[in-house]
């Protein structure tokens, strides 16, 4: 499960020596986040994401714990029960705008990470498995945050679970049976509200489930790294404790810092001011749009608008979910074995389209739906789709990698001006 | 063989896409979609609108809160509410308990209630525990006595627009008769019985009449000139506190928390450049 070289843990603590030899806890979290994990030791910041991926779970957990004591999941009074928090529960304020701050930015740092692995091809072998439990968290996330915005039963909560639960409805056939089955009735209600309360408190605690079992998965072959050249010895790599403990502690900080100054100064910018009209199944909002996470892939939806054998609607769907799921296949689309795309100069070309691509379907997706719009979908749609299941699997047959690199401490050092080959990561103390 | 599959997929994809993209331009140059009124200048955005609570310095101004509290009092309230509003929450925009105790006594809307003998519905003054009770009973009361208008209560007004304050003082100063160019560019919009001409509202005519229209329409305590744009801020203003009262401790912890967090990512960087300062990486 890790490199010959790892340190072992040897407690010298009487009470630690006691608890390890009945139950190895602190040795399991010394191996995994401690001094007995070796890690490559040129990852850059942009490593950071995974960990603040995790601090941001793990702050959604706890306000959201503390929320779930004083909402109440009833469409009659859950507008009124946020509002009492907002204004008569001490603090709740902090921990309302926290909570919704914070799922915020749990998807900046998650995007992030996720596209920290498209560029320096961490989903390739022997890392397939890690790459498929992320796209599980990535899927387990959107349906958590999609229930929790459902919630506070505004304007935007009540429309996006129709509009959301509608796109069930293009199933042939069976579609609408679909639709009133996940609803509890035929429009969002009281059941709606219920089941998705239920739910959003128990998601996240099958996404802890299942960070665990991607980090299990990332641990057996260790880290990759900026290079994607496979560590050779013990030179390459540092124990994660003091090492990277101390770079991810920084990076908390910062990712911390940037956190705190949108709650606090800016709490309901990146949500919709129709939020704060309670939810009423009368009066259609003029632009029903979902939060700022889910912009490109409302985009694709959209984007799909002429019948073409199938119902339009049913391309948007398929086409929406089919851009997530996709996902799952790119380890075997992308059969270059260089993983990094610093090495790989065409590769890197698209990947930085594919970024652009992605932020023009966000803007997309958050306008209203014009010719304009519609059309500029349609066409960075197709580039999504066409980079994924086309261009990826060609360009990684034709492409001609630069050198590699014979090992991460020779990349590290010719970085340095490589003068000095006696620099070596130090040994075990 | 994945990779087959996928090409002949993604293919799928982008020949939809064009195929929608097709009919896309085709319909718009066959016939192109009407602009609406809201996308063209005819309809205006907010007035600029500079209130003490702005920015991350903003605090707010108690004594423009309590005119504002005045302007409600004396000329929204007939058909707004603000029902998340409690008597009790006014201690925060300077009055003392006897003040809050006499101003929610004497609320001329009176606070819905049971009689305590026989069980019927009754009505009693309000107490400073009290939310503000709501000028009409019901949405059907209201929409009755408003020629079938329902006005929007106020508590969250200035977090459920876009524009937020500058929006509500946009609306309450804004209202201009028609222009011949706007008739002539959009002869739907013109103004029908019972609405009222306000290229600030979405659809540019509001249910809502003019309200703040003469210089003098209150009388304010503090002596402030109370001209229309001075009520029309000052209700603003009040209508920022009734959405957010969190906001001075909000930014007060903003700060303190910011503090901290610049001080611990000083330390976390020191540590950083300690614990690597012997490792190239």
């Amino acid at each position: 499960m890790s490199f010959p070289w790892a340190k072992h843990y040897a407690p010298t603590n009487p009470l630690m020596k006691w608890v390890d030899e009945r139950l190895p806890l602190p040795r399991f979290v010394y191996n995994a986040v401690g001094a007995g994990y070796p890690v490559p030791r040129n990852l850059n910041y942009f490593w950071n994401f995974g960990v603040l991926a995790g601090a941001a779970l793990a702050i959604q957990i706890v306000t959201g714990i503390v929320l779930a004591m004083h909402f109440a999941a009833n469409a009659g009074v859950a507008f009124d029960s946020v509002e009492h928090i907002m204004r008569d529960v001490n603090g709740g304020w902090f921990l309302r705008y926290a909570h919704a701050t914070g799922a915020s930015m749990f998807f900046v740092v998650v995007y992030i990470h996720i596209f920290r692995g498209l560029y320096y091809g961490s989903y390739k072998a022997p890392r397939e498995m890690v790459w498929l439990l992320g796209v599980v968290i990535f899927l387990l996330m959107m349906a958590t945050a999609f229930m929790g915005y459902v919630l506070p039963w505004g304007q935007m909560s009540f429309w996006g679970a129709q509009v959301i639960t509608g796109f069930f409805s293009a199933i042939p056939g069976i579609g609408d049976t679909i639709r009133v089955w996940l609803l509890g009735g035929y429009a969002p209600g009281d059941a709606t509200l219920n089941r998705f309360f239920s739910l959003h408190y128990l998601l996240p605690f099958v996404i802890a489930a299942v960070i665990i079992l991607h980090i299990w998965a990332l641990h057996i072959p260790g880290s990759s790294n900026p290079t994607g050249v496979e560590v050779k010895g013990e030179q390459d790599t540092v124990p994660f404790h003091p090492y990277y403990t101390a770079k991810d502690g920084m990076g908390l900080g910062v990712f911390l810092l940037i956190f705190a100054l949108l709650l606090f100064f800016a709490p309901n910018y990146l949500g919709h001011p129709d939020n704060y009209i309670p939810a009423n199944s009368l009066s259609t909002p003029a632009h029903i749009v979902p939060e700022w996470y889910f912009w490109p892939f409302y985009a694709i939806l959209r984007a799909f608008s002429s019948n073409f054998i199938l119902d339009a609607k049913l391309w948007g769907v398929l086409a929406m979910f089919g851009s997530i799921l996709l996902l799952f296949f790119l380890p075997w689309l992308d059969s270059s074995p260089v993983r990094s795309a610093n090495y790989r100069p065409v590769y890197r070309t698209f990947f930085w389209i594919l970024v652009v691509d992605i932020l023009i379907l966000g803007w997309c997706g958050g306008s209203a739906a014009t010719p304009f719009y519609a059309m500029l979908s349609q066409i960075c749609a197709a580039y999504y789709f066409a980079h994924f299941l086309i261009i990826i699997p060609i360009i990684s047959r034709a492409e001609r990698p630069r050198p590699l690199p014979n090992s991460i401490t020779e990349a590290v050092l010719s970085k340095h001006g490589g003068t000095s080959p006696a620099q070596t990561a130090p040994a075990a103390e | 063989m994945v990779r087959n599959l996928a090409m002949l997929v993604g293919a799928a994809f982008v020949a939809v896409l064009a195929w929608s993209l097709f009919w896309t331009v085709k319909g718009q140059i066959t016939e192109p979609a009407a602009v609406t009124v809201e996308a063209t200048e005819f309809h205006k955005h907010p007035k600029a609108l500079a209130l003490p609570s702005d920015g991350w310095f903003g605090k707010y101004d108690k004594r423009q809160l309590q005119r504002g509290f005045q302007v409600y009092q004396e000329v929204c309230a007939a058909c707004h509410s603000i029902r998340l509003v409690a008597f009790r929450d006014l201690k925060e925009i300077g009055y003392n308990d006897a003040q809050v105790k006499a101003i929610a006594k004497g609320w001329k809307i009176p606070q819905p209630s049971i009689n305590p003998e026989t069980g019927e519905v009754a009505t009693r003054p309000s107490v400073p525990a009290d939310h503000f009770p709501a000028p009409f009973a019901n949405e059907t009361a209201a929409r009755a006595a408003n020629n079938n208008a329902l006005p929007p209560d106020l508590s969250l007004m200035t977090k459920a627009r876009h524009g937020g304050a500058a929006y509500v003082y946009s609306i309450l100063t804004g209202y201009e008769p028609q222009s011949k160019e706007l008739l002539k560019a959009f002869p739907d919009v013109a103004t029908p019985q019972g609405l009222h001409a306000n290229p600030y509202f979405p659809t540019m005519n509001i249910a809502m009449a003019q309200q703040l229209t003469t210089d003098g329409q209150v009388t304010y305590m503090d002596g402030t000139k109370p001209t229309v744009d001075q009520m029309a801020k000052d209700v603003s203003a009040f209508m920022v506190w009734t959405a957010e009262p969190e906001l001075e401790s909000r930014h007060t912890a903003g700060f303190a928390v910011a503090i901290f967090l610049l001080i611990f990512c000083f330390l976390a960087w020191g540590a950083y450049q300690n614990v690597w300062r012997d490792v190239k990486h």
